[in-house]
C-alpha cells in the first residue's frame, strides 16, 4: 500500500503500541510496589526473594518490550 | 531493510546537517572498505565483540594474574563477579547445577561486558541486535532441552503435565506450558536487545534535542541522567538474562512442579 494515508496509519499505529510501554510500566510498578509492601512487612525474608522480584519485572517488562518492537517494525520495517 | 537504512545514512551525510536518526547507530558496517557483508567480512560488531572478550580476558586472566591474599583492585572485581554469579547459580539452580556455573558465568560476563562497553560514547552495542542475542538466547533454548531429555528421559514432559492442577484443566495448562515454553527463547533474546536498543535510541533522541540553543541544557542533563539509568539497565539486563537462564536450567534439572 503507497501513499499518505499509508503512511498516516503507520504512525498512528506505531503510535498506538506506543500505548503498551507505558502499559507495562504500570505492571512494573505493580510488581515493585507489591514487592516493597510484602519487605516491608518482613525484612528478613526480603532478601531472599531480590531474584524472585527481578524475574517478575523480567515478565512484566518482555511484554512492554514486545510492543516497543511492534512500533519500531511499523516505523522501519514495514 | 539494511540497504534502505545504508541509504538514508547516505542522504543524512549528503545533507550535511547534524541531523542524526537515532537509528543510525545500530547499522552494521564492514570495518574496510565496501558496502557488501558476507559471513566472514570483519564489521563493527565482530571488533566491538572482539573488544568485549579482550576485555573479559584482561579482567578475568591479567586482573587475577597476582593471586593476592590481599586482592589488588582488579582482581577483586574479577572476585566479586565470580562470588556474584557463583551464589545465583547455587540459589536458583541448587547443588546440582553448580556443574553448569562455567557457561552461565560466561554468558553473564559476555553480556555484562559488551553492555557497558556499548555505554562509551561512539561505541557500538553488540547486545541491542536482536541477531546477536537470539544466538545466545537459542544456545540457552537448546542446551536447556537437550539436557532436560538427557537428564530426566521422557520425564522432562511432566514439565507441561502440571500435577497439582485439578485433572480436566491439564490439558488446557499443558497447552499454554508448551506455548510459554516455545516463546521463551523469543522473549529472552528480545528483552535484552529491546531494553538496549530503546535505550540507546533514546539518547540519540536527547543528543538530537542538543542542538536547539533554547533547550540544550536540559537536554543535556537528560543524557545525563539517562546515562545513570542506561548504567543501571546494562548490568540489570545482563543479571535478568542470567537469572532467567539459571530458570530453565532449574526447570531442566527438576521438572517436576
Amino acid at each position: 500500500m503507497e501513499g499518505e494515508i499509508a503512511n498516516m496509519g503507520q504512525f498512528i499505529g506505531a503510535g498506538l503500541a506506543g500505548l503498551g510501554c507505558g502499559v507495562s510500566a504500570l505492571g512494573i510498578g505493580n510488581v515493585a510496589g507489591n514487592f516493597l509492601s510484602g519487605a516491608l512487612r518482613n525484612p528478613s525474608a526480603a532478601a531472599g526473594q531480590t531474584a524472585t522480584l527481578f524475574i517478575g519485572i523480567a515478565f512484566a517488562e518482555a511484554l512492554g518490550i514486545f510492543s516497543f518492537l511492534v512500533a519500531l517494525l511499523l516505523m522501519f520495517a514495514v | 531493510m539494511e540497504e534502505e537504512a545504508a541509504h538514508d545514512v547516505a542522504a543524512h551525510g549528503a545533507s550535511g546537517g547534524i541531523q542524526i536518526h537515532p537509528m543510525d547507530q545500530f547499522i552494521v558496517r564492514p570495518l574496510f572498505g565496501g558496502d557488501e557483508i558476507h559471513w566472514y567480512t570483519p564489521t563493527n560488531v565482530t571488533l566491538w565483540m572482539a573488544l568485549t572478550v579482550l576485555a573479559i580476558a584482561l579482567l578475568l586472566v591479567v586482573g587475577t594474574r597476582g593471586r593476592n591474599v590481599v586482592p589488588s583492585r582488579g582482581q577483586s572485581v574479577a572476585e566479586l563477579a565470580y562470588g556474584f554469579v557463583y551464589k545465583m547459580v547455587e540459589d536458583v539452580t541448587g547443588k546440582e547445577g553448580l556443574k553448569y556455573f562455567p557457561y552461565i558465568m560466561t554468558l553473564f560476563m559476555f553480556i555484562v561486558t559488551a553492555n557497558m562497553l556499548g555505554l562509551i560514547p561512539a561505541a557500538f552495542t553488540v547486545t541491542s541486535h536482536i541477531a546477536v542475542t537470539a544466538v545466545l538466547a537459542l544456545a540457552v533454548f537448546f542446551t536447556v532441552t537437550i539436557l532436560g531429555f538427557v537428564k530426566n528421559g521422557t520425564g522432562f514432559l511432566s514439565l507441561f503435565w502440571v500435577a497439582s492442577a485439578p485433572l480436566a484443566l491439564r490439558p488446557v495448562l499443558a497447552i499454554i506450558e508448551l506455548i510459554s515454553y516455545f516463546i521463551r527463547p523469543v522473549s529472552h533474546s528480545i528483552r535484552l536487545a529491546g531494553n538496549l536498543m530503546a535505550g540507546h535510541a533514546v539518547m540519540k533522541v536527547f543528543a538530537g534535542f542538543a542542538a536547539a540553543a533554547a533547550i540544550a541544557p536540559f537536554s543535556i542533563l537528560a543524557i545525563t541522567a539517562i546515562y545513570g539509568l542506561e548504567l543501571l539497565v546494562a548490568f540489570i539486563q545482563a543479571y535478568i538474562f542470567t537469572i532467567l537462564t539459571c530458570v530453565y536450567l532449574k526447570d531442566a534439572l527438576h521438572p517436576h512442579h
